[in-house]
């Protein structure tokens, strides 16, 4: 029975957590991935213990920015593009406190992808968690940095003529030490992939690959919530597999799981290292 | 309206023994947003669209607590009443 107890606060646990007085359900399209993402934050959040005191979300603007306005810790929705400045400011303040950043691909890799870059740079202890959804979503459908190649939104109406981004090879490249990818279909390697990176001492980044059927769904005939749901299914490869797999194969496949994992001296750390060592002069 | 119309509860014509315990699932028919996630990811058919569109427990004793539907519900709208 006790286990029963147990398991039961398990289904519900999610509700503890949202934000009380906020009105529901939430503003995201019926079988938005972003909802799915909250959920994984929530449980991985809950798992490791941290209590709502403990963690920061920092936020811009887009759909996937809308995830901390629902959530009862302490969040921030700054403007667009510049949540990961805004985090970084928050965690030199209290080095002690989890700072998550929620951002979508138009937010971290276009109008933000400086701040990204230099971020992964510094190493600084921040978990970002990308929802990719290959378009801008709450603007009406123009095409992203990840739009890929080929496919219809309303900005390349004959086709994107442009490649896309990797945003784990990009932060892999610029220096972040811990950089996973999953997708909404797989919510339980999700939820495990962010208990990892909000354990990882340095900039994390989790990719988490969702859904957008209203826009990119439509135009480019994937179907409703369901069938791009399979298709995530079909098209996972997991990186053990990927390894040994041609570049031609990998065409249309998301590698997912732990692609780089590594440590590196953090940028807090560095910093206290210089005020201890000039604390005591002059 | 029914009864499974409003509460997404086993209807009238279910043949599901309660005496064994309350239904597998609690569903939120105010939350749900009707994407049907979870009527496609279950092994099992236990959920059903009712005429919105909505899940409704149609086979509850087929349910075998695998966490598929509440984990993807984007809306919170499912919870578990065993595991």
């Amino acid at each position: 029975m006790a286990t029963a107890e147990k398991a039961k606060q398990k289904s519900d646990v999610t509700l503890h957590y949202l934000r009380p007085g906020k009105k529901f359900p939430s503003v995201w399209c019926p079988g938005c991935g972003n909802g799915v993402v909250m959920g994984s934050l929530i449980r991985a959040i809950d798992n490791l213990g941290l209590s709502k005191d403990e963690v920061v979300l920092v936020s811009g603007i887009g759909c996937s920015s809308r995830l901390p306005v629902y959530l009862d810790f302490n969040s921030l929705h700054t403007t667009h593009g510049r949540a990961l400045p805004f985090a970084t400011g928050a965690k030199f303040a209290q080095p002690h406190m989890k700072v998550i950043v929620i951002t979508g691909d138009g937010d971290a890799l276009a109008i933000g992808g400086n701040h990204f870059i230099h971020a992964c740079r510094r190493n600084i202890d921040i978990t970002a968690i990308l929802i990719n959804n290959h378009i801008y979503g709450m603007t009406g459908g123009q095409g992203s940095p990840t739009t890929p190649g080929g496919t219809f939104s309303t900005t390349t109406p004959y086709g994107n003529v442009e490649k896309h981004f990797d945003p784990c090879s990009l932060a892999a490249a610029a220096g972040a030490t811990f950089v996973a990818r999953s997708t909404v279909y797989h919510e339980p390697q999700l939820q495990k992939l962010i208990g990892q990176a909000i354990s990882h001492r340095g900039f994390s980044l989790v990719e988490a690959i969702s859904n957008c059927h209203t826009y990119f769904g439509r135009l480019n005939r994937k179907g409703d919530a369901v069938a791009m749901f399979d298709a995530f299914k079909e098209r996972a490869v997991p990186v053990g597999k990927a390894s040994k797999m041609t570049e031609e194969e990998l065409e249309d496949k998301i590698v997912t799981g732990v692609i780089h994992n590594v440590e590196k001296t953090e940028f807090c750390d560095e910093y206290q290292k210089v005020v201890d060592a000039h604390m005591g002069e002059k | 309206m029914t009864d499974a119309d409003t509460t997404g509860k086993p209807g009238p014509q279910s043949k599901y023994d309660y005496s064994k315990g309350p239904a597998p699932l609690e569903i939120n028919m105010t939350w749900c947003k009707a994407c049907n996630i979870c009527i496609a990811l279950c092994p099992k058919q236990v959920l059903e669209p009712d005429r919105n569109g909505k899940p409704v427990q149609a086979r509850p004793e087929n349910c075998t607590q695998c966490t598929l539907c509440w984990i993807h519900c984007p809306d919170f709208a499912i919870t578990s009443n065993y595991k």
